[in-house]
């Protein structure tokens, strides 16, 4: 069914908290690591809760409090988030302390701070939401699990709305163990230049992105989230084309209709290549835009495009970084993007 | 939406079995699995009794084909999704949209552990990346999925110690939306340090074998295993070779939003996911047969279950045990290892004995069951799994 | 009992709270500061960690940190030589 959002919070590596659209003022990077541009979280989050908090936590928290602000609700109905890596930074400093003591004088908050759970539980804690509550960890697919997840309950009726946020950290630890497995560039002149020169590997990026999802419409809507499709591991590119033509299909819909394509690509030579054969067989004439150059590679980044497409159909225009010298109305994005080629995934968004 | 949801297949692998067959002989002889560590290289060895599986990794890795270098989180998992899925007639279930949905809170912590001893003084070169590149939970789910050859719909929940029962109770509905056609949902968990160390910061393990429900309690054990159903809708189940267990007819996933930890004095998480999945499921308290209780041991968890309960039921309790006096608490796989066992209270007509406990809890006016019961009337069984950051879910399982 | 209320801070992580805004006598649980049952097992490794005393049964715990004084003499009456 179709999921109308309602609000956003999103807190990225570019200047997005409180912002339903792109800011005309892009972050630039020299690095492979993008960080994410914070609030002062003492001006968002209690402080008596914020010590208990790690950065990912906190990142999380601000962000659906954002959200549920701009929808006017104090309390959302159930609460999902997505988080492939979870609360890294603590898990990290456990394990530190864990190796270094050897066993002995642990404290718990660290352990405490690193289950996956935590993000959705504090939100939950903080508002005193005693409502359905879950936490996907699927790699590429956490947030798409947790849209699909949404999707059943507000079909239900379960519930009228449901705060659903794809979020994900990068510490020192995950950035140099990811880095040695090579998925980063060495050498980066500037991320707003990520898709010039080819070569191997990605830049590392961050994220925490809420939204409202909501079962009715009404007048302050941002975006209609007509349908999410996944698709694991394809055999070939054919299974990803056959993949994207029945998803438009089943959503009566055709290429010719989608006014923006919104991908993955994410600067490395060998994973872009379907992006190149996409656009030269299934896109049609739809304009295409990247994100991953504004918020980095991570798992749950799929948040960041949905984020960046319901703020395009909501101005009905691209934000002026991306070239669209048509300056056509904005009714239907199309957003394609693959994790490692493992995890692809599809959402459809339209204009309200 | 289709109505019913029924459970074709049951795997489980745990300290006192590593098959069903195993664990059903175990839990009639009143035969626990909880003993000294004798895996894992810990100061805590000789100190904290745990529930082991009583598998080596290379013995999991014989059975499963799959490697035995990779997280004893995946093997367990293989084992018990296999078993499940053969059980159900895999073969039955050809050109049909297959799922799985896993659960775990580890991950491949087991190996990442060892990486991070070398990695943690030298970061561009210590440890050895083989064993960090199925870290992630995920990773563990899609080890099986890939062996199994299951690729529709997967996905990984990770709820602390409520996970295989959301994920259970998630596959359920993936059938009821006509989103997927058969689902193998459960979860896994292994021992690691990382556990072990963890929760004994939290003062909450039993240097003895625990007591769950005794007014003595002391607390938990920790535990390892897995366990997994396969869910069908009734169109599927009306072709299969055998008769299905039973159904999952109620299901409820909400917060205590009381503390990270500690439950609510009143369990009003607990207390909502059984209400919940009551409402749900068209039942009153009064025909629920057999609680197979969350149950941990701690002071905590057993005093605010029992209060919900308490809230719940009273004056007229239905038999109650808690299992994890058993198999100890396996955190991520439990409400997937509990529904195998609910499955099989339902399709045997049996009860499970609440093992050593000695007093009950003064504030409560029942005392769960000391002995295995058979010729049970078992309509309906709850089953209860509540985990730290207040995620409770419930999960009520019926006679076909 | 200045130095002690600096590593209560730190180990607990009350960013928001400076040392002389906590009293010598004021309740560390429940009310006054507010702490909970996890900053009890905090302050027990810090004492471990600190002054090489340990609390072998948690029970205890509220007696010890009822107050930061109560914290200190019990440190005063431990402290290993």
């Amino acid at each position: 069914m179709r999921m109308y959002i309602g609000a956003t919070g999103n807190i990225s590596p570019q200047h997005t908290l409180g912002q339903s659209s792109l800011p005309a003022e892009l972050a630039e990077y020299n690095t492979s690591r993008l960080k994410c541009i914070e609030p002062d979280y003492s001006k968002l989050i209690d402080v008596k809760y914020i010590r208990r908090m790690s950065r990912i936590i906190k990142m999380g928290v601000a962000a659906a409090l954002r959200c549920l602000k701009d929808a006017g609700i104090d309390n959302p109905d159930a609460i999902i988030t997505g988080t492939a890596y979870g609360c890294l930074e603590d898990t990290g400093i456990f394990l530190q302390k864990m190796v270094q003591n050897k066993e002995e004088m642990l404290t718990p908050t660290a352990f405490i701070q690193s289950t996956h759970n935590t993000i959705g539980a504090q939100i939950a804690l903080l508002l005193k939401c005693n409502g359905y509550n879950n936490t996907f960890v699927h790699r590429g697919f956490s947030f798409e699990s947790a849209l699909l997840d949404a999707n059943m309950l507000l079909e239900e009726k379960a519930v009228n709305n449901v705060l659903i946020g794809g979020v994900d950290e990068l510490t020192d630890f995950s950035f140099d163990v990811l880095s040695r497995f090579g998925l980063f560039k060495e050498r980066v002149t500037s991320n707003l230049d990520l898709y010039k020169t080819p070569s191997r590997g990605s830049i590392a990026g961050e994220g925490a992105s809420f939204f409202l999802l909501k079962n009715q419409p009404s007048s302050n809507d941002h975006a209609v989230v007509e349908a999410v499709s996944t698709i694991y591991k394809p055999f070939d590119s054919n299974e990803i084309k056959e993949g994207i033509q029945s998803f438009l299909k089943e959503q009566l819909i055709s290429i010719t209709d989608i006014d923006i394509v919104i991908t993955g690509r994410n600067g490395d030579e060998e994973g872009d290549k379907i992006y190149d054969n996409l656009k030269a067989t299934t896109f049609g004439q739809a304009s295409i835009i990247n994100y991953k150059f504004l918020c980095g590679e991570y798992p749950t980044s799929s948040a960041f495009a949905l984020w960046l497409a319901a703020g395009i159909v909501r101005n009905g225009s691209m934000p002026h970084v991306f070239i669209n010298p048509e300056k056509k109305q904005v009714k239907h994005i199309l957003i394609y993007n693959h994790y490692q080629m493992i995890h692809h995934s599809l959402m459809l968004v339209s204009a309200c | 939406m289709s109505e019913n949801v029924y459970i074709a297949g049951i795997g489980v692998i745990s300290a006192i079995g590593n098959s069903t067959a195993d664990t059903l002989r175990a839990l009639e002889n009143h035969q626990a699995g909880i003993g000294p560590i004798t895996s894992l290289d810990s100061i805590h060895r000789g100190r904290l009794p745990v529930a082991e599986v009583k598998y080596s990794n290379e013995d999991l890795g014989k059975l499963t084909g799959l490697p035995s270098s990779i997280s004893r989180t995946a093997l367990l998992s293989m084992m018990a999704a296999k078993e499940a899925f053969e059980d159900a007639g895999e073969n039955a279930f050809e050109g049909l949209r297959t799922g799985f949905v896993s659960a775990n809170t580890v991950g491949g912590m087991d190996k990442t552990e060892d990486f991070f001893s070398e990695f943690v003084g030298n970061p561009q070169n210590g440890g050895k990346l083989r064993n960090v590149v199925n870290h992630e939970c995920g990773s563990v789910t899609e080890l099986v999925a890939d062996k199994l050859g299951i690729k529709n719909i997967i996905t990984t929940i990770s709820t602390a110690c409520s996970s295989s029962a959301n994920s259970i109770f998630f596959g359920a509905r993936l059938i009821k939306h006509n989103k997927i056609d058969v689902v193998i949902a459960g979860g896994t968990d292994a021992l690691t340090k990382f556990t072990i160390n963890g929760f004994n910061t939290l003062q909450i393990l039993d240097e003895k074998p625990c007591t769950p429900f005794d007014e003595n309690r002391r607390g938990l054990n920790l535990g390892e295993g897995a366990g997994y159903v396969v869910l069908v809708s009734e169109k599927v189940a009306a072709r299969l070779p055998k008769n299905c267990y039973c159904r999952l007819s109620g299901y409820s996933n909400a917060n205590d939003a009381y503390h990270q930890t500690a439950s609510s004095p009143e369990g009003t998480g607990s207390f909502l996911a059984m209400k919940n999945a009551l409402e749900q499921a068209g039942l009153q308290p009064s025909d629920i047969d057999y609680i197979n209780l969350h149950g941990t041991g701690t002071t905590n968890n057993d005093n605010s279950e029992g209060t919900a309960i308490q809230r719940l039921f009273d004056p007229n309790y239905p038999k109650m045990s808690s299992t994890k006096s058993f198999t100890g608490h396996t955190l991520g796989a439990s409400g997937g290892i509990e529904a195998v066992f609910a499955a099989l209270s339902i399709s045997n007509s049996i009860i499970y004995p609440n093992l050593r406990l000695t007093t009950r809890m003064e504030a409560f006016p029942f005392t769960p069951e000391k002995n295995f019961l058979k010729n049970q009337r078992i309509r309906h069984v709850l089953s209860n799994s509540f985990g730290f950051g207040g995620n409770c879910s419930s999960l009520i399982f019926s006679t076909i | 009992m200045a130095d002690l209320k600096k590593q209560i801070i730190e180990q607990l992580n009350l960013q928001h709270i400076t040392p002389d805004q906590i009293g010598n006598d004021q309740p560390l649980f429940v009310e006054g500061l507010g702490l909970d049952s996890i900053d009890a097992l905090e302050l027990i490794v810090l004492l471990q960690q600190q002054y090489n005393i340990k609390i072998n049964n948690a029970e205890d715990g509220p007696k010890v940190f009822s107050s930061v004084r109560s914290m200190a003499e019990y440190i005063t009456a431990n402290q290993q030589a």
